[in-house]
């Protein structure tokens, strides 16, 4: 086992153990805040790979803006008794859990199989390691310059699809009448 | 990182995105049920990232910057922003509905007219 | 992490003997970066205790030590040994936690900040990407407000917490477009290059000075607006809403005593110096003390025969006293904020609203805009375009939102009974 497989478990075991405390949390705003940590570890998983820009956009979009959102809405609505909301039944709980271990199953049979055991392409180096990452790998030059060409037109549409979202979320907000 | 495999990323994203479709289903609170699907894009973001990442593995070596290789970081970027519209809309509509229900709980929504 | 990999590529490109030294200056960095921000904070408290008396016209602390200079050590030694309160039926562990990481960024932002051009006051991690690290990290500082009035378990600290969080995530729209508006002339994110960037000949042309950004027009406008964003985000007044102590007690910070709330007050200060320092490199040129050309100066004079003032001059610019500078410079900013304490009342919460989203992102956006076409079209079209944007701008706000806004208030006058209003409706 190398080294970097033991930062990589260490980190991949953080960020499961904080996916779980999401739902495992009594409180909104206990589950919102191992929704962070998980988030920050991938964030420092993209690093690991080579991807600064993106990593780094990880942390600044999703636990700088979209968790602050959260929580902002989890204070403001002060979900008074969360004991309340937690009431589920037995059954479906155990439905649920059923459910995501085929999920599971089904996702390492169906993609990890092929991958990592069989003879498809890349396997056999997927299971010895990365390959060694071009020059200017993920740096905000080579994702910028991959945009504003190959991929314009999906960003005019994404900054339309922004753009409706913030007069869409104003048109929620405001009291009618 | 040298020495972890690809099925390493991939296990770790399938598990999490797991865990996420089970929040999904166990929660009655809109809010975190939310989040777990913030989970599973993330989980989904970190496969496509690492089949960047791992993209061409059999020819080692330097790989030259096609576009191809750069498809799935710009998949990433995508998800991110319409993650963060989604949410926009979607905490809305739930202080929306908090503010003409007084409840959030996402069993009891089941009229559809407001 | 970004150590990390550096760490790693160290290992296998370069000898034992200067691996080891180079782990020993990146330790010494870390130093310096620690102890900046620990010795730092208290003269900066007293400095902002005596401002204020000298601006409010009394006298401030004057008895522990000459000046007073003591008594931020004495205030500490007391928090110290304060009784630690901790409130029944709140979430231990969210309230312990958030004082550090409301005092986290404070280290981590330090970290890539460019004190100074010698190798002990370069960043500890000269990341690729400082901008958008500056905007992450900052953003994460805002969870230990928002979560420590959380925790605390009481209307007030949560009214504050929420306030704060509201604020973070509307001025850190503006502040992002700011920063980006001068990475675009630099073509760099790096902090360290946008430094150099600025001791480039002033426009391009006039050889003796300096490039900053604040002397440039674009650079002006986000400068300004980084300012006030700068203000905001680290919940300074006139918008310490989260804090505000005549609406909320103490704010986020209410249920916090002791040496947890001496943290909090700690980060607040670390995080406004290491603020002052982001602001110098973005700005105001980075370690170089006034906007001239050193060099060129020191050469010029050394042509004219005055060799005493060529070498006055020439040591002025050297990198040995250049982190003296920088910390001139931070100091000089931490001034204004105490100066802006001292001057502004706090605003209210729709006016802090109506400031971030109506005044500084537009304005912020359109200099972006601006900046990019004059980096396409050269400077003409960027006078032209500046022109008909700040005319369109008026045109908009003054003429069209303005009449309609006061219209309103003059209808809300009548109901309104405060006692001047009351006076005019006697008199009308």
């Amino acid at each position: 086992m190398s080294s970097q497989l033991v930062v990589f478990s260490a980190m991949s075991i953080v960020a499961v153990l904080s996916a779980v405390g999401v739902i495992v949390s009594r409180n909104a705003v206990r589950a919102a805040l191992a929704l962070v940590v998980n988030f920050i570890v991938l964030g420092v998983l993209y690093f690991t790979m080579n991807l600064e820009l993106l990593g780094i956009s990880q942390v600044l979009v999703y636990t700088g803006l979209i968790m602050m959102l959260f929580l902002f809405c989890i204070l403001l609505l002060n979900l008074g008794a969360p004991q309340m909301l937690e009431e589920t039944s037995g059954l479906k709980r155990y439905v649920a859990v059923l459910l995501s271990l085929v999920l599971i199953v089904l996702v390492l049979t169906q993609v990890l199989g092929p991958v990592a055991f069989s003879g498809a392409p890349g396997s056999e180096s997927a299971l010895a390691g990365i390959p060694t990452a071009p020059d200017g790998y993920g740096t905000a030059k080579s994702v910028g310059t991959e945009i504003f060409t190959n991929w314009i037109y999906a960003l005019e549409i994404c900054s339309v699809l922004l753009l409706l979202g913030i007069v869409g979320s104003i048109l929620l907000a405001k009291r009618r009448g | 990182m040298e020495g972890v495999p690809l099925s390493a990323y991939l296990a770790l994203g399938a598990v999490l995105f797991a865990i996420g479709g089970l929040g999904v289903i166990l929660k009655r609170n809109p809010i975190i049920i939310f989040m777990c699907i913030e989970l599973m894009l993330n989980a989904a973001n970190l496969t496509f990232l690492a089949f960047s990442r791992y993209h061409d593995a059999p020819l080692r070596g330097t790989i030259p910057m096609e576009h191809t290789y750069m498809n799935g970081q710009m998949a990433v970027v995508f998800v991110m922003a319409v993650a963060a519209a989604e949410v926009a809309v979607g905490l809305g509509i739930i202080m929306a509905i908090f503010r003409m229900r007084e409840t959030v709980d996402i069993d009891e929504m089941s009229g559809m007219r407001g | 992490m970004l150590e990390g990999t550096a760490g790693s590529l160290l290992f296998a490109q370069a000898g034992s003997m200067a691996l080891t030294e180079e782990i020993l200056w990146a330790l010494l960095r870390v130093i310096v970066v620690i102890l900046f921000v620990l010795v730092f904070v208290p003269p900066v408290i007293w400095w902002e205790r005596r401002l204020l008396g000298w601006m409010q016209d009394r006298i401030g602390p004057n008895r522990a030590g000459p000046f007073g200079l003591l008594q931020p050590i004495a205030d500490g030694i007391k928090l110290f040994f304060k009784e630690d309160i901790t409130p029944s039926k709140i979430d231990r562990f969210v309230y312990f936690t958030a004082p550090a990481i409301a005092l986290l960024p404070a280290f981590v932002l330090g970290a890539t900040v460019p004190w100074g051009p010698n190798r002990l006051l370069t960043p500890v991690a000269d990341v690729d990407i400082g901008v958008l690290w500056i905007l992450a990290i900052s953003s994460l500082g805002v969870y230990g407000v928002t979560l420590g009035g959380w925790a605390g378990n009481n209307k007030y600290s949560l009214l504050g917490g929420l306030r704060s969080s509201a604020q973070m995530i509307s001025y850190e729209l503006a502040m992002g477009v700011a920063i980006y508006s001068v990475a675009l002339p630099t073509g760099s994110l790096r902090l360290t290059d946008m430094v150099s960037r600025q001791h480039d000949p002033l426009w391009g042309v006039v050889e003796w000075a300096q490039n900053w950004f604040v002397f440039t027009p674009y650079g002006f406008v986000a400068c300004v607006i980084f300012l006030i964003c700068m203000v905001a985000e680290t919940n300074r007044a006139p918008f310490d809403l989260p804090e505000a102590e005549s609406e909320l007690v103490a704010g986020f910070h209410t249920e916090y005593s002791s040496m947890k709330f001496a943290v909090f007050f700690m980060g607040e200060y670390a995080v406004m110096a290491v603020f002052g320092g982001i602001f110098t490199t973005l700005f105001l040129g980075g370690w170089s003390p006034l906007p001239l050309n050193w060099d060129h100066l020191a050469s010029s004079a050394d042509a004219s025969g005055m060799g005493w003032l060529a070498a006055t001059l020439a040591f002025i610019g050297s990198s040995k006293i250049a982190g003296l500078w920088f910390l001139a410079k931070i100091v000089g900013i931490l001034t204004f904020y105490i100066w802006l304490r001292a001057t502004l009342p706090r605003l209210r919460y729709d006016q802090l609203m109506n400031l971030g989203w109506k005044a500084l992102l537009p304005i912020a956006a359109l200099n972006f805009v601006i900046v990019a076409i004059w980096m396409l079209y050269g400077w003409i079209a960027f006078f032209g375009s500046a022109a008909v944007v700040t005319l369109a701008y008026f045109y908009v706000v003054v003429l069209i939102l303005k009449p309609r806004a006061s219209a309103k208030r003059s209808e809300l006058k009548l109901v309104d009974v405060r006692p001047d209003t009351a006076k005019t409706i006697e008199i009308g």
